[in-house]
């Protein structure tokens, strides 16, 4: 290492050049690769370390599955929901001839509120819908309507999604107003003049070019959703089975009995925020095939 | 007909707008609302008081400030030179350092610490959890893996937008070395990229819960689980807190990106 490092520019210029990425790499290796990777191989063996595949196996347990079942619906339906009502926010912005501030009011607004997750998310909700959130409250006073009394709780499954869509929502906002932008006005302006309404246009000409984009973004969604622990772990504690969830317990303490079953609950959630990352990267680099 | 079909596609944007902005808005307000609430039969700011006043808020919130600009510094000398290593000297790497770049996003959060909670325990090689100082020091390396997706694209885009070769040959002309470069060219150039990649890693890292809670560190985010599992009001008043923190971090990486728009103008 050293010898070829002294040696003059052009003998080893190519180790040269690699070394100034070095520290880079090897940060990410060990605070990153490393310790996934570590997750990844132990999820294939046995406390003893030799090859199995009972941990994957483990994972189909009633619990295991029901939690991974749980976060499925709740990514889902927050990518679903943040994706339909972020897409019709951005287009209103983007494409709906509102005053002009109205647009950099909404980004600015959605950089703020994409961050603002975690803990104190979860407090806002708490006041807001919780049992004696200021929501909650007001439609008991003026409606007479007890929301509670439908069997509604902010710490169920539809208010981990509707506590969640407060940082979908926005995402969706920053990731899908490009794709809007780029919509040319005289597309809409040819589709008029040839007769067609509006649901010609969205149905044959602005749909078609946006689907990837939408796609993609919801699929980014998901795996935001999916891997989030803070906001749920401060809203409902552990009385909801999602797989962060169900994770932050086994770390702390071992509740599925198995460590190595640990690793395969991680290695669960890799693959699937690694697909919809994957899914979304496809999907890009469509839409962006499709615009030039 | 087409009149009428803007102004419908108009009303239409409205509402969405409407709905939007009340989304955002009502948790807010209920939130701020709930904070005024601990005297019984008036609004005061009691809850704020008491938080303010709490030994455990001071000394978690100071930590996490501490730790939140270890992490900036150490992010920043990392991938600064990276980034303007990758695109002087090595662009046929510029796929592998942005896919790495971009992990953070793709591995949760959660599986990285269970990782390390392995591969660091005090009965490995690297015992890094075994002593404070030591996980002190993971926990940093930690928030700067966490920042990596924001600090380098935002550096990224800092040197894209100047002229780094046509730079670094002036200064190489003019007899600096690489690091000269690096610190007395380089840096200056894209200080508004790292301000906004700083300002943006401060507003992750301030309330991050689930690294500093596994790795048992002391932090605001575990500070605000315990006070949210414990109090009524406080939680409310902590809420509105961090929201004006995020809010201010945005809006300084705004402000620092308006200035350097205008700078670059002539």
């Amino acid at each position: 290492m050293a010898p070829s490092a002294a040696l003059p520019k052009p003998g080893g210029g190519l180790s040269w050049n690699w070394l100034g990425v070095a520290p880079f790499l090897v940060f990410a290796t060990v605070f990153l690769v490393l310790p996934t990777s570590y997750l990844m191989v132990g999820a294939f063996q046995d406390p003893a370390g030799h090859f199995t595949l009972n941990n994957l196996r483990g994972l189909f347990d009633d619990n295991v599955i029901n939690a991974y079942w749980i976060s499925f619906r709740i990514s889902a339906a927050s990518a679903i929901g943040g994706g339909v009502i972020g897409f019709l926010l951005a287009w209103a912005a983007v494409q709906g001839q509102l005053p002009a501030w109205i647009r950099p009011t909404l980004m600015t607004f959605s950089g703020v509120a994409s961050n603002f997750a975690g803990v104190p998310l979860a407090f806002a909700f708490l006041a807001t819908l919780g049992r004696v959130g200021l929501v909650t409250t007001l439609m008991r006073k003026y409606l007479g309507f007890d929301l509670y009394s439908t069997g509604f709780s902010i710490l169920s499954f539809t208010g981990l999604t509707l506590t969640y869509l407060y940082f979908q929502i926005p995402l969706m906002v920053l990731i899908v107003s490009p794709a809007l932008e780029g919509l040319k006005r005289e597309w809409r302006e040819a589709c008029d003049c040839l007769g067609g309404s509006s649901f010609h246009y969205w149905r044959y000409i602005a749909l078609p070019v946006l689907w990837p984009s939408i796609m993609g973004a919801m699929l980014l969604l998901f795996a935001n959703a999916f891997g989030a622990v803070a906001t749920a772990y401060a809203l409902t504690g552990s009385s909801l089975n999602i797989v962060p969830i169900l994770l932050y317990a086994q770390i702390r303490g071992d509740v599925l009995h198995n460590p190595n079953l640990g690793y395969a609950l991680a290695l669960g959630m890799v693959v699937i925020t690694g697909l919809s990352n994957a899914g979304y990267i496809w999907l890009r680099s469509k839409s962006e095939k499709g615009r030039t | 007909m087409k009149p009428a079909s803007q102004s419908t596609s108009r009303l239409g944007a409205w509402i969405a707008i409407g709905v939007g902005a009340s989304y955002f808005l009502i948790p807010l307000l209920a939130t701020f609302e709930f904070s005024l609430r601990m005297l019984r039969g008036e609004y005061s700011f009691e809850a704020y008081r008491v938080v303010f006043t709490d030994p455990l808020f001071q000394a978690t919130f100071g930590y996490s400030i501490m730790m939140a600009v270890i992490t900036i510094i150490v992010g920043v000398l990392l991938v600064v030179p990276t980034a303007y290593w990758v695109q002087l000297r090595l662009p046929k790497l510029r796929p592998l350092v942005e896919f790495i770049t971009l992990l953070p996003l793709v591995i949760p959060a959660i599986v990285i610490v269970f990782g390390y909670l392995r591969i660091f325990n005090s009965s490995s090689w690297i015992p890094l959890t075994g002593n404070e100082r030591a996980t002190d020091f993971l926990l940093v390396c930690s928030y700067v893996t966490l920042s990596l997706p924001y600090m380098y694209r935002s550096i990224d885009t800092g040197l894209r937008a100047i002229d780094v070769r046509t730079l670094t040959e002036a200064a190489e002309v003019l007899g600096a070395n690489t690091f000269t470069i690096l610190f007395k060219v380089i840096f200056p150039n894209v200080r508004s990229a790292i301000l906004s990649g700083a300002f943006l890693t401060f507003a992750v890292v301030i309330g991050e819960f689930t690294m500093a809670s596994l790795l048992s560190r002391p932090a605001f985010g575990p500070y605000l689980q315990l006070v949210g599992a414990n109090k009524a009001y406080e939680p409310s008043a902590l809420a509105v807190m961090a929201f004006m923190l995020t809010w201010a971090s945005m809006g300084l990486i705004q402000v620092f990106g308006r200035n350097a728009k205008n700078a670059t103008k002539p």
